[in-house]
């Protein structure tokens, strides 16, 4: 051959474009997308954690029957829907071609059951049931929700994006137990997962589903068609941060989910890499009190810890000084979503360690000291346990950090034991920005007590609120409840907002069109050579 | 094959016990004072103790708290007022050199008081008694056999990083090592014509031990303590490093090189700094190490 | 001969079982509920108490000390608490990459440690023997990750020789296979090279202070037919020796290794399985390593037939 490499290479594709259509194109040059998600890959159950990375997971090889587009407006994916005349009764049709992995079609008795098992483990899910009279298949591709009053709620679950976001299994499958984690991986999503080449923590490995039949409309956050542009996806997990931006700068990888802010320098400037931020995508940082002991049983203390802490310091150990990564806000929903509120501003976003002590004083504090808990193990959290100490302890607060893996904070913050047998009396957290800005599913302001999020602050005005919240119909109504909602959170101390931070993925510059949605998805996503 | 026989100790572990002669402790000021006379020694303890001075007078050597935290002043280079920059926290890197000193040197001593108290502790018993022997030496072995860092992984993640869970960790799989030196010791010297005469003569078994077995013991100990406050500084920086180790809060040169860790490439000197301390500290107690072994014990040089 | 080596053998199995009762006993007392890691952070009590009957936490820790220590004799090490796939196939998945780094370090280590000690033995007390001696002590004192990253440092990022990280079985081709071991081979073994290194040097030295070696140089043969046939031959018992029973200290390194390099291989899956509370996970892979830890000192112990001629059983 005389031609040099490429061209013997263009020739080869063009013949085969030629002799056996464009299909087979991708079989002479497969395109992979390396990937290094937020966190590890090990279990295969998206309906039974919160954990981001099986919400990422469920978006690769499972579909959801309506979803969000970019600006948020509610679009059918796997069905429409049409509402009776008396707002009571939803009713959804399945699109056509729809098919689980295994080859059998998506049945609307599949789609039923798997709600039905959703609607047990999501906050927003178990609203969605406590106003729902009945659920059932009218046929192979239709079925309804018929609900006690008007509602709104059944399109704002189904299409809820983040969190645990409805994905539709596999009756047989969807028939689990909540309690038992499922291990089939058959959804009917874009990608197909290679189970054989699946390492739990290690490898998950994605195939384009070729029998996919996307939507027609464009792409658009989670909704429109869902086109997989490559051949294969394939997420690697990489403990140590620093090892993961060396393999993106050699080129060994396309992908990072969450790089952390202060490494971006490596990479800024270079042509090859390009960074990503998606609005949707941030988090808020929250701080919590255990309202079952003391001295945070006690609203003169809490509100004494509210004034103690300010949000720059610990934006700034996250991310940097200076970046625009980070937002200071007072709002409990979520600073730049539709129930953003200035109440409390400076209360909330500055630290008042004067106002702290003299709060202490008044509710007459003898200096026993309270436990924080501190996650040490996740670059984002990190941060949060030493600055929150420094500042309680500048507000006249006495302060045990106690630090451990987020695996020990998990299973300690469930304990409303005193401190000295297992209990503790503060830890921090960050939750992504679609999970805040839903009133009704938000475990932060959730404050029925017992059944609200640890914590477990107990305020009924605010359970009665959440619950007018997701009757409500119209807009205004929604916004007016959750403006009091966020008054009420903040008066009683139920959580302290920590202000905001942008997660940053560095991608490689040979990816492009990946969707502005609430996770990282992989469908519309081109590799470029 | 006769059963009431015990199988053959492993090789491997009673090699090359050393044999001292009784009355081991009096010629020791004598080899203590002869070890500085070498070049390497004498640096090394010059190194060590400044780092002793430097752990025991941290408050006058620095004026930044190692704890003290300001964002606002992140990961400055350094300059007057913070002599080796500051950290991702905004915190004094000088400082927390200073004040790790005392965590490194308290891990250290903490390692060795724990491990040679109980190894000699288990070391005597089973040397002196059979029966203890067969029950306490199996335990040992299954210590033994777990690797260390593993073990203490585990430990310390499970059940919380405290300065006490780590110093703990990091000691229980040396304290095998020990016991089965001591025991090597006491079944060595256990026949020897003075000890027997002594038995002879009433010798209760506690003077017996500590006159005439327990001086034999204390070259091999000092040797051997050196290499494990070494191998525990080392350690701590492992645990630390892998998030397993003493609270993040605590200024050790460990967590400031976890903490550093992200930063490879942007500002080597974070990790650089605890990094050249820890060196520093374990090569010189190594080298003191190697020539307090040549001086007391020759022989044990085959150990290690 | 035989019946020392059966007795040997069977000399491991309490050993063995004294491991499995010790590793079982501090991982279930310590703090921790795997359940919470599993039903994640919005799980109500009432599931996560359904979840811990189903993974059989809520039975005394007796019963489950005896089912475990059952399974473990009928060869089932459990099943993942976390993936929920069995702990043996976990263990086969992360294997390739250990062995491969544990074996390449090892081979590195011996091939650079003895001619240093030998070189070291003949030029005793001479600046080579000193900066030898210097180098190992050294090596003895830089953490394993520091050395590591250094390596990545020069090796990947500024001259880009290698691959920053990752791993690639040996059944996509040697190059890719070769080409991501050496640097963590390379960090890995430093500690291991020293070591070695004076163990081979003190032996040499006094087995060269022996009669025979002395005889051997009366009657004229080279220093170096001397160094390498004799002193060596009759150094092997204690390098063996120290190979074996530092197969502990190279374990520890290992899981360093692996989380720089980004190995998928059982230092990781340790340190992952802590995080998470996987308890019959980090059991297995503990146990695991102990077994091996065992077995390798037994052949030690065998090999010592070989190599020393002084010994008989």
């Amino acid at each position: 051959m005389f031609l040099p490499k490429s061209a013997s290479g263009l020739l080869k594709g063009a013949l085969a474009v030629a002799f056996l259509g464009a299909g087979s194109l991708t079989a002479q040059a497969e395109t992979t997308i390396n990937a290094v998600m937020n966190a590890p890959l090990r279990a295969l159950d998206p309906a039974i954690s919160t954990a981001y990375i099986l919400r990422n997971y469920g978006y690769m090889i499972y579909d959801t029957l309506l979803a969000r587009d970019e600006a948020g407006k509610v679009q059918p994916q796997m069905a429409s829907w049409t509402v009776s005349d008396d707002g009571k009764t939803y009713t959804f049709t399945l699109r056509d071609g729809l098919k689980w992995h295994d080859g059998t079609p998506v049945t609307a008795a599949d789609c039923v059951a798997s709600i039905a098992r959703w609607d047990q483990v999501d906050k927003t899910g178990q609203v969605m049931a406590s106003l729902m009279e009945t659920m059932q298949a009218v046929d192979e591709k239709t079925f309804t929700l018929t609900f006690k009053e008007p509602t709104g709620i059944a399109l704002l679950a189904l299409s809820k994006p983040s969190g645990i976001p409805p994905f539709m299994m596999q009756k047989k499958v969807a028939e689990t137990p909540v309690s038992t984690p499922i291990t089939s991986t058959i959804g009917s999503g874009p990608f197909k997962f290679d189970a054989s080449a699946y390492q739990p923590g290690v490898k998950a490995v994605f195939l384009k589903n070729e029998d996919y039949v996307p939507r027609s409309e464009p792409s658009s956050g989670m909704a429109g068609g869902k086109v997989v542009k490559v051949d294969k996806v394939v997420w690697t997990t990489m403990p140590d941060p620093m090892t993961a931006m060396n393999a993106m700068m050699s080129g060994e990888i396309d992908f990072i989910e969450q790089a952390p802010h202060d490494l971006l320098p490596l990479v800024e400037g270079n042509p090859d890499f390009k960074l990503q931020t998606f609005a949707k995508q941030g988090s808020q940082n929250l701080v919590r009190l255990n309202w079952t002991q003391p001295p945070f049983d006690n609203l003169k203390y809490r509100e004494a810890a509210l004034e103690a802490l300010g949000q720059q310091s610990m934006l700034s150990a996250q991310v940097g000084n200076g970046k625009d990564a980070s937002t200071t806000c007072a709002a409990v929903f979520g600073c730049s979503g539709p129930y953003a509120t200035d109440y409390k501003a400076d209360d909330i976003i500055k630290p008042h360690p004067e106002k702290s002590k003299e709060l202490l004083k008044e509710a007459g504090y003898d200096g026993s000291p309270i436990m924080l808990m501190q996650a040490t193990d996740l670059a984002s959290l990190a941060p949060q346990g030493p600055v929150i100490a420094q500042q309680l302890r500048d507000g006249g607060f006495k302060v045990d950090v106690v630090a451990m893996d987020w695996a020990s904070v998990v299973a300690r913050r469930s304990s409303k034991a005193p401190v000295a047998e297992g209990g503790w009396n503060i830890f921090s957290t960050t939750n992504v920005l679609p999970d805040v800005g839903d009133p009704v599913g938000f475990i932060g302001t959730a404050a029925g007590g017992d059944s609200a999020w640890f914590g477990w602050p107990n305020v009924p005005k605010i359970e009665e609120l959440r619950a007018a919240f997701a009757r409500a119909s119209d807009t205004e109504t929604q916004v007016k409840i959750a403006k009091e909602i966020d008054q009420l959170a903040i008066d009683n101390v139920v959580m302290i907002p920590m202000g905001e931070f942008a997660n940053i993925n560095v991608v490689s510059s040979k990816l492009s069109g990946m969707p502005e949605a609430e996770a990282p998805v992989f469908w519309n996503v081109t590799k470029s050579e | 094959m006769s059963s009431d026989t015990p199988a053959p100790e492993p090789q491997s572990q009673t090699l090359s016990l050393p044999e001292m002669e009784g009355g081991g402790a009096s010629g020791l000021r004598a080899v203590l004072g002869g070890i500085l006379s070498s070049w390497s020694a004498r640096i090394s303890a010059a190194v060590l103790l400044i780092i002793v001075l430097m752990s025991v007078f941290a408050p006058l050597v620095t004026s930044h708290d190692p704890i003290q935290l300001d964002p606002a002043i992140r990961l400055q280079p350094p300059s007057a007022a913070h002599l080796l920059g500051t950290d991702s926290y905004g915190r004094d890197m000088f400082a927390r050199i200073v004040y790790g000193s005392r965590i490194s040197l308290l891990v250290g001593a903490g390692t060795v008081i724990v491990a040679l108290l109980f190894g000699m502790i288990i070391g005597v018993l089973t040397g002196y008694f059979r029966w203890v022997d067969a029950v306490l030496m199996r335990v040992m072995d299954g210590l033994m056999a777990i690797p260390g860092v593993l073990l203490a992984i585990a430990l310390v993640a499970i059940s919380g990083g405290t300065l006490v869970t780590v110093l703990v960790a990091i000691a229980v799989p040396e304290i095998p090592r020990v016991a089965r030196m001591v025991r090597g010791v006491i079944m060595g010297v256990r026949n020897e014509p003075y000890v027997e005469a002594a038995s002879v003569l009433g010798t209760g078994m506690w003077p017996m031990v500590w006159r005439h077995m327990l001086p034999n013991t204390v070259a091999p100990l000092i040797v051997q303590g050196t290499y494990i406050f070494a191998a525990a500084i080392m350690t701590e920086s492992i645990l630390s490093f892998l998030g397993a180790g003493i609270p993040p809060e605590i200024p050790s040169w460990g967590n400031m090189m976890a903490d550093g860790r992200l930063y490879f490439l942007l500002k080597p000197e974070l990790i650089f700094f605890p990094g050249v301390m820890v060196s520093l500290t374990v090569l010189s107690v190594n080298m003191l190490g190697d020539v307090l072994r040549d001086r007391l014990d020759p022989r044990m040089a085959k150990r290690l | 001969m035989l019946s020392f080596i059966i007795k040997r053998i069977l000399s491991a199995i309490p050993v063995l079982f004294m491991v499995a009762i010790l590793v079982f006993l501090v991982l279930r007392l310590a703090p921790g509920d795997p359940a919470v890691m599993i039903a994640g952070p919005n799980a109500t009590p009432d599931q996560l108490q359904q979840l811990r009957e189903s993974m059989g936490l809520t039975r005394p820790l007796l019963e489950q000390l005896i089912i475990w220590l059952t399974n473990m004799a009928h060869g089932d090490m459990g099943t993942s608490l976390i993936s929920g796939k069995p702990a043996t196939e976990l263990i086969m998945d992360r294997f390739g990459p250990t062995l491969a780094l544990s074996l390449s370090t090892v081979v590195l280590a011996i091939v650079v440690a003895i001619p240093l000690g030998v070189v070291a033995a003949w030029q005793r007390g001479k600046v080579l023997d000193r900066l030898v001696m210097g180098l190992s002590v050294l090596g003895f004192s830089v953490p394993v990750f520091i050395i590591g990253y250094v390596l990545i440092l020069v090796f990947a990022r500024i001259l880009g020789w290698f691959p920053v990280q990752g791993y690639q079985p040996l059944s996509n081709g040697f190059v890719p296979f070769a080409q991501r071991l050496v640097l963590p081979s390379v960090a890995l073994s430093f500690p291991y090279i020293a070591l070695i290194a004076r163990i081979v040097r003190t032996n040499v030295i006094e087995v060269m202070n022996e009669d025979y070696i002395r005889t051997a140089r009366a009657k004229g043969l080279k220093e170096s037919a001397v160094l390498m046939g004799h002193a060596l031959g009759n150094a092997a018992v204690p390098i063996i020796t120290i190979i074996g029973v530092s197969i502990a200290m190279l374990i520890g390194g290992v899981v360093v290794t692996e989380s720089v390099f980004n190995i998928p291989g059982l230092g990781r899956l340790v340190l992952e399985s802590v995080l998470a509370r996987d308890y019959t996970v980090i059991q297995a892979v503990i146990l695991l390593f102990s077994a091996i830890y065992v077995v390798i000192n037994l052949v030690v112990d065998l090999l010592y037939g070989v190599f020393d001629p002084r010994i008989r059983y």
